[in-house]
């Protein structure tokens, strides 16, 4: 077992991190992350560039976030606020992730049927999309790596990824179903 | 509060409960609800409000922040907000305090040992669906594999890599390459 996951819940790589920067960390990633991504951000920032959270963390975090209702990217700003800072933690995030967005994205409504028409935006907005794609794939790469090298982990990762990237089932079955068995499945397995 | 308002906020927050595995699991119930049940808007203006909130930074849920506005004005844009975030954080607060309430209980490692394979499962696929559907051809996905490979190597700025990507894109897309 990882001895991170019983370190206490402020390790001190995160001491100084205040509510505030919480909010300009999620508000910068908010208005800037074209193409979206967002987890993979969320990633990049907290657990490759300021190593807040470890790797460990992060993903157990993630797998809940997906797992239960909601938009992945507001559970996660709601888990990592709460995990580094606390409630005023939890809000300060959230409010970062949604609140500066969505001013910009009214803002960009009103101007978007000129901006629609400039080819240039379109080109841009699918050369960073493809980027964006990069942050994911190392999410997924990174999330893969560190499934247990076991038969039964790695088959259901595998059955996760036929059953919703080919069979095309819809996500709330894959959950509702997938993850209680895996659950109950990791619970009877001796570690 | 004026029934417009109440309409968007019973509209949406029962939507967000539905929105396991993601936001864009509920577009399709969001289409339905804004322009089959309310006639909010027609179906060309919903394609263009799609079409922004794709193209804009932030939460792909924002969707509901625009339609929101275009119904109501502020007012629509915060309830409507509100509505599609604020049931579901309710649980996730809850859950993590949870957590960290019982850090390292037996059923909790369990929780977590059960949930990773099938959440590194469905990133992965959300990244297989991602790449069949890029837009732009060949070009675009030699970006996102040397986006990939540059993450994975160094620890450039994602911002200058999303900018690298759009110019990249701009210049071979000038030079015929797309």
């Amino acid at each position: 077992m990882n001895d991170t996951t019983t370190a206490p819940a402020q390790g001190p790589t995160a001491q100084g991190l205040t509510a505030l920067k919480l909010f300009l960390i999620f508000a910068r990633i908010g208005v800037t992350s074209f193409g979206g991504g967002l987890s993979g951000w969320l990633l990049r920032v907290f657990v490759q560039d300021y190593r807040w959270l470890t790797e460990e963390e992060f993903l157990n975090g993630l797998a809940i976030a997906q797992a239960l209702p909601g938009v992945n990217v507001s559970n996660m700003a709601v888990w990592i606020g709460y995990r580094l800072r606390g409630g005023i933690g939890a809000a300060a995030s959230l409010a970062g992730i949604i609140v500066p967005p969505a001013i910009l994205i009214v803002a960009l409504a009103a101007v978007f049927s000129s901006l629609r028409n400039f080819e240039l935006t379109h080109l841009a907005l699918t050369g960073a999309g493809a980027a964006a794609v990069g942050l994911s794939l190392v999410m997924g790469i990174t999330a893969a790596r560190r499934v247990p090298r076991r038969a039964l982990p790695v088959a259901i990762m595998a059955a996760t990824f036929v059953a919703v990237a080919i069979l095309r089932l819809p996500l709330i079955w894959v959950v509702l179903i997938g993850s209680p068995i895996s659950v109950l499945l990791a619970a009877r397995t001796p570690r | 509060m004026p029934r417009l308002l109440l309409d968007l906020l019973i509209v949406f927050a029962p939507l967000s409960l539905a929105t396991i595995g993601g936001g864009q699991t509920i577009v399709a119930d969001i289409h339905r609800q804004v322009v089959d049940v309310h006639h909010w808007m027609t179906s060309a203006q919903f394609v263009d409000v799609f079409a922004i909130s794709r193209m804009a930074p932030g939460p792909g849920s924002l969707l509901v922040t625009l339609i929101g506005w275009e119904v109501a004005g502020v007012p629509g844009a915060i309830v409507a907000t509100i509505a599609i975030f604020g049931p579901t954080l309710v649980l996730i607060y809850a859950t993590a305090r949870l957590w960290a309430k019982y850090r390292g209980a037996q059923w909790q490692i369990a929780i977590e040992a059960g949930l990773r394979p099938v959440a590194a499962g469905m990133i992965l696929a959300a990244v297989y669906v991602l790449l069949q559907s890029l837009e732009g051809g060949l070009l675009a996905l030699a970006i996102a594999l040397s986006s990939t490979a540059i993450l994975l190597t160094t620890r450039a700025n994602a911002i200058i890599l999303l900018c690298g990507g759009a110019g990249v894109f701009a210049i071979g897309h000038a030079l015929g390459l797309a």
